[in-house]
């Protein structure tokens, strides 16, 4: 493409600023935007226009500005590039009512700054995006989950909040590990704290039982929810014989008994425990 | 091709695996150790896969082999120190060693062992 | 760093060998201990499978620079039989080699991508490819 000459610039920057009125009526009824937001918008662009001489910080950090803020008001960040590419169209027919050469090739480049200032609004909202998501995974991380020793021989891992596939391979891994350090033969994953899980999640508890089990340790999982329950029969997920309880308590007691330990008396709330060695 | 040496403890054979087997040696192994199970009279083996750092499907299929072969010679074969990374893998490529007995470490293997004795009367 | 390898695959011990070049890489780019295993463990099922069923082949392996995170990418490929039916091969339990058909279906499981292609009498050509998380 040619580049225009310095008249056809002037031509359609003057245009721009001779019918302002007009053209901010013809943006507000294409754009459907307020027409405060388009007036200051449209200030800017004269002010870098004429006097910044074509310096565009401020429209940018106008954009920037107004992107989040109709993200706020639910706007798509397309919505937004739309509403800034379609002030193009109101200047297009200012163009073609001058009719001259010199306004029409003035309006080609014209349309680029606009492009690139509509594209702008878009990669503003994917970096807003993109921290918002950097945040989240470090949150991700600091939310570690701890697995307790609750006996000799018997740990567990209290899951809590959504659980997606990555964060579960991290904790299973980690429970895995735990087992080997502490010569624990007895896993208890309670998930009491868990408000959904979807198929791989559930598949990555599965996993874990069956790769605990074929390291010489056996894992219970607890505090399974009814919703829960019914996702894992719905989605056809078998869950075959692994041994399931409904309280952290249960899943406690289940295993001390299976490792050799008696609880007697627990109706006059006296406990004696009896360890009997395998 | 490397041999993996075989020892015995009373009447328990020991093996532990300390180097990167190729598929030779694993057939090797399991001659050597249903040799080993018939002259000895041993009534247990330990496998100890602690150092061993991936088991692929050829490896899985021994420990299965070596445990039925075993039993069949009326000894119990266990597994033992399986890592966890190892266990992930071996899940996700399907293997679940089906009849071969785990423990965590060699002590617990020992006492598995004798605890299956016991049982057995 | 490491430009890309060719290594030959015509005894068991070269198997070990492509075991613990990848093994080496893998844990050089900062995959996880347990994506090292994985990757190794896919490494070995798809070595033997060259050695035993065409009689030997060869593993090109290569360390990507992707645009967030660094990968491994193995490409074994023979000059054998070829596998005429992609998707019966897949299949899990299936099997020529009288092993237990977890070789092509089991190693798909331990990568990130997978691409088989072979025809009869035309070899085969395994593409595997492990990122860095």
């Amino acid at each position: 493409m040619t580049v225009p000459d310095e008249a056809a610039k002037r031509r359609i920057v003057d245009l721009f600023l001779s019918e302002e009125e007009r053209l901010l009526r013809r943006w507000t009824q294409l754009s459907g935007a307020s027409p405060d937001e388009l007036r200051d918008l449209y200030q800017a662009l004269r002010t870098a226009l004429v006097d910044g001489a074509g310096d565009f910080a401020d429209v940018r950090g106008l954009l920037a500005e107004l992107s989040r803020a109709r993200v706020r008001q639910g706007h798509t960040p397309s919505d937004t590039a739309r509403m800034v590419f379609s002030l193009k169209e109101a200047l297009y027919e200012a163009a073609e009512a001058d009719g001259g050469p010199e306004a029409l090739r003035g309006f080609v480049w014209f349309s680029q700054l606009v492009d690139d200032l509509g594209l702008y609004t878009f990669e503003t909202y994917t970096a807003a995006r993109e921290k918002i998501i950097l945040d989240q995974a470090e949150q991700l991380l600091e939310l570690s989950t701890p697995v307790v020793k609750l006996w000799e021989g018997i740990v567990a891992v209290p899951l809590v909040g959504t659980l997606d596939s990555a964060r579960t391979q991290v904790v299973m891994e980690k429970l895995l590990q735990t087992l080997v350090e502490t010569g624990s033969e007895h896993a208890v994953i309670d998930i009491t704290g868990v408000p959904a899980v979807d198929t791989q999640v559930a598949q990555h508890l599965l996993k874990t039982v069956v790769a605990a089990r074929l390291m010489g340790a056996e894992c219970v999982i607890s505090g399974i929810r009814p919703q829960i329950a019914h996702t894992i029969v719905t989605l056809g997920i078998e869950f075959g014989d692994i041994v399931t309880k409904a309280s952290l308590a249960d899943a406690l007691s289940y295993a001390l008994r299976r490792s050799g330990v008696e609880i007697t008396g627990a109706e006059r709330a006296r406990i004696a425990v009896r360890a009997e060695r395998p | 091709m490397e041999r993996v040496p075989i020892l015995k403890l009373g009447d328990i054979l020991i093996v532990s695996i300390q180097i990167d087997l190729d598929d030779q040696s694993v057939l090797a192994l399991q001659e050597d150790l249903a040799d080993r199970v018939v002259s000895s009279g041993a009534r247990g083996v330990i496998i100890d896969i602690t150092a061993v750092e991936i088991v692929d499907s050829f490896i899985g299929r021994m420990l299965s082999t070596i445990a039925a072969m075993t039993r069949m010679l009326d000894a119990e074969t266990v597994v033992v120190g399986m890592r966890p990374a190892v266990a992930i893998t071996l899940v996700e490529l399907g293997l679940s060693l089906g009849g071969v007995r785990t423990a965590l470490n060699l002590e617990k293997g020992v006492a598995a062992l004798e605890h299956v004795r016991g049982t057995a009367g | 760093m490491n430009g890309p390898t060719e290594m030959p695959i015509a005894t068991n011990g070269d198997v070990v060998l492509v075991r613990q070049k990848v093994r080496g890489l893998a844990a050089e780019i900062g995959l996880s201990l347990v994506d090292q295993t994985k990757i190794v463990t896919a490494a070995s099922e798809l070595a033997r499978n060259a050695l035993v069923h065409a009689g030997g082949g060869r593993v090109h392996i290569e360390v990507l620079h992707g645009a967030r995170r660094p990968g491994l990418r193995l490409v074994f490929s023979d000059e054998g039989p070829g596998i005429p039916d992609l998707e019966q091969a897949l299949t899990e339990g299936w099997s020529t080699g009288g092993g237990l058909g977890l070789g092509l279906s089991g190693s798909r499981r331990l990568v990130d991508e997978f691409d088989l292609v072979s025809a009869p009498g035309e070899g085969t050509r395994v593409t595997v490819t492990k990122w860095a998380r």
